[in-house]
């Protein structure tokens, strides 16, 4: 299966050529040379998954391919880099969704960033981005991945920062970067502290089971952990940045200052779930070495997905309501992860959170190109500006209808059933969790329909032009998505993919789901009542509670802290006293040599007189000591 | 043997008194030719009391009294160019070295 190589190769071409080759192609010629690139990653895609999951499984167990490796860096006899690609049951099913999200939001950027300044240069940053998605979940080992996980993050700038002359998008590429580099920066001590001790890298002998190489980490603890839950939590804050889990959260709204698709693509549906893919890659580590970390990461999952979900329910921005929805809903990954065991039927939280992953990433990458198209149309972020666009916008209404009972977990759309197999892995670990996930849930429910209703429904608002409904390359990914997030629910994903390769039969637990499909019901009805029409219960609502409201509004004040502890102690506990010393001693020290060489070449300045017989005397002078030192001495 | 030493001694230090006094760059050229011919004077007296059957030390004072005539040559169409561009011979006026 060596063809996996132009997987990666084929967008990292493609980004070359749009990137670095010419830049004054025609924008046709560059999108269609970035389209037909992602079509033929799409297809080799399928293919390579058709061919693994028809062929890899032996004896009822899916098998680990690697189709390709070679050393890279050799540190030491057993420490070494290697470049390769991995494939198995979520690497493979993460190809699907990267290279179909990707090539959607391919098709739809070709009519969305039309005329845009700068197409080509979207259009490379995209090719970039998809390189380094590929990459991270193909890599056969952590420090590879690694590698990747960073190559992401700098196209996420890239994208982010699109529009370069607009201040607000330059602050939030810059915050984005800051803010997912400081927790990688704890990615990377946990790997270093990891190989430390375990002396590899590589994802399969850190899985295979083999307590061999975890022998030396025994006993070893630090501050009252052992060293493999500073590892593993050290790993798992990389992870939380990219994922966005709190409190690393806050770079992830303001991400939304990029164009829309580029939100469609990395932050909902692929570079967001990297921190949850990287948990289910080391998973079998974090369960039987460091437990502890993994519930941790399931408490943190369920506060974060609670924090983020109260916070959509105010936003007004529908890029930042579903920018705090996906938070929300990688949230449920995080904590289907944390709560799983390991194997059969333990197993179910680790199958349902990559279930979810799948369904999450498209149909949440349909809301934000439905969202896109709708901005297309009036020009504007704000619900405030919206309503009734139902009549305009026939596609995407029906579109994002059908991505809203999804993501509320309406039967028989597909995320009922990946979120159904959440809430019931949650109940078997403990029915507290499960039943403030079920209450998120209806959150969930009740914010995107406050979100449906302000945009398709409500009062009209005056328009300059009556919007329409958007071209074709624009309304094809949206009624594509719609496609596979109808059927999505209906593929047996426990066959394919668990944490220990063996197929595992979903079965409804008839309880939890009659249970979350009541609560999401009625969370729908609620918000039909509030918003539909326009009505005044959501400003009594928001005056009786206001100080509620007002923390929600204003992300409960996170941003603040931030700003507070960067400014005030950062800047001025240590930043400050840096300056002074870099300025008063170091460059002082430096000044100083050259003050001194200076005014010491002022003095002797004078001997140099230009006057011939001076210096022939000082080279008899010379001379004379040399000869008086030789002969005497 | 120490008679004739003395005499070049006497030559060497007087050449190099006149190159390091003169202002006339005619009498330093004079005061290198004592030098040189101190030195000649040497190859020829170490030849005759020190190795009397050989002619290598006389040999070497012919060589360089044709080498030193070259090197007159030479210095005089350096200081006839000097004297063109600054219309004196003087070395004190020769100081643009140091620029």
């Amino acid at each position: 299966m060596e063809y996996t190589l132009l997987i990666l190769i084929l967008p990292l071409l493609s980004f070359v050529i749009l990137g670095l080759v010419d830049s004054k192609w025609k924008p046709q010629v560059a999108g269609t040379i970035g389209t037909a690139v992602l079509s033929t990653v799409a297809i080799l895609s399928y293919y390579t998954a058709w061919i693994y999951y028809s062929t890899a499984n032996s004896g009822g167990v899916y098998q680990k391919i690697i189709p390709f490796s070679t050393e890279w860096v050799r540190f030491t006899d057993y420490l070494h880099i290697d470049l390769g690609i991995l494939l198995d049951p979520i690497s493979v099913m993460m190809l699907v969704v990267i290279s179909t999200v990707s090539l959607m939001v391919h098709v739809y950027s070709l009519s969305y960033m039309h005329g845009e300044k700068g197409f080509q240069r979207y259009y490379a940053s995209l090719s970039l981005f998809t390189f380094s998605m590929l990459g991270l979940v193909l890599a056969t080992n952590i420090f590879q991945m690694y590698i990747f996980w960073e190559l992401v993050g700098v196209s996420s700038y890239l994208l982010i920062g699109f529009y370069y002359t607009k201040p607000e998008a330059v602050a939030a590429s810059k915050k984005a970067f800051i803010v997912t580099r400081f927790a990688d920066l704890g990615f990377l001590i946990g790997i270093l502290v990891l190989s430390y001790y375990t002396k590899t890298f590589d994802f399969g002998t850190l899985t295979s089971g083999d307590a061999s190489v975890f022998a030396s980490t025994t006993g070893v603890s630090f501050m009252g952990l052992s060293v493999m839950s500073w590892a593993m939590g050290l790993i798992f804050i990389g992870g939380a940045g990219k994922s966005a889990m709190f409190p690393l959260h806050i770079w992830l709204p303001d991400a939304m200052e990029g164009p829309t698709p580029v939100s469609a693509l990395i932050h909902a549906a692929t570079m967001v779930v990297a921190g949850v893919y990287l948990v289910a890659r080391m998973f079998p580590v974090y369960y039987v070495y460091a437990p502890d970390v993994l519930h941790g990461i399931a408490y943190v999952g369920a506060f974060t997905s609670l924090f983020a979900a109260v916070i959509a329910l105010v936003q007004t921005d529908i890029k930042r309501v579903l920018a705090f929805s996906t938070i929300s809903q990688i949230g449920f990954m995080m904590v289907a992860l944390g709560v799983s065991g390991l194997g059969g039927h333990h197993g179910l939280g680790y199958m349902a959170s990559m279930f979810h992953l799948f369904t999450h990433a498209m149909f949440k990458a349909l809301l934000f190109l439905g969202a896109g198209s709708i901005i297309h149309a009036v020009h504007s972020n704000e619900m405030g500006h919206m309503g009734g666009l139902r009549k305009y916008m026939p596609i995407t209404h029906i579109t994002f209808l059908i991505a809203c009972l999804a993501i509320a977990g309406i039967p028989p759309l597909s995320g009922f059933f990946s979120k159904d197999e959440i809430l019931s892995a949650t109940f078997e670990f403990s029915p507290i969790l499960g039943g403030v996930m079920t209450f998120i849930a209806g959150l969930t429910a009740f914010y995107m329909f406050r979100l449906y209703y302000g945009i398709f429904w409500g009062t009209e608002h005056k328009h300059h032009h009556t919007p329409h409904e958007s071209p074709f390359a624009i309304t094809l990914p949206l009624i594509i998505l719609a496609t596979v997030t109808v059927f999505a629910g209906f593929i047996p994903f426990g066959e394919f993919v668990t944490n220990d390769g063996a197929a595992y039969h979903i079965h409804l637990n008839w309880t939890v789901a009659i249970t979350s499909v009541v609560v999401a019901v009625l969370s729908i009805a609620l918000a039909t009542i509030m918003y539909r029409k326009s009505s005044s219960i959501p400003d009594k609502l928001a005056t009786s509670f206001a100080g509620m409201h007002r923390a929600a509004s204003r992300r409960f004040y996170i941003d603040e802290v931030y700003l507070f502890v960067t400014r005030k102690i950062i800047y001025n506990g240590i930043s400050h006293p840096i300056a002074w010393f870099d300025r008063h001693v170091i460059d002082a020290t430096m000044d100083g040599f050259a003050s001194v060489t200076q005014w010491t070449s002022l003095r002797i300045r004078k001997m140099q007189s230009g006057d011939v017989q001076d210096y022939a005397f000082m080279i008899l002078l010379g001379s004379l000591i040399i000869a008086g030192l030789i002969i005497f001495i | 043997m120490e008679a004739y030493l003395i005499v070049s001694l006497i030559m060497f230090f007087s050449g190099i008194y006149g190159f390091l006094s003169r202002k006339s760059l005619l009498m330093v050229l004079i005061s290198i030719e004592l030098i040189l011919n101190s030195a000649d004077l040497n190859f020829a007296v170490f030849n005759r009391y020190l190795y009397p059957g050989q002619l290598e030390g006389f040999f070497f004072t012919l060589f360089t009294i044709a080498i030193s005539a070259c090197e007159t040559a030479v210095a005089i169409a350096i200081v006839i160019n000097i004297y063109r561009n600054l219309n004196n011979v003087e070395v004190d006026s020769l100081n643009q070295l140091k620029e």
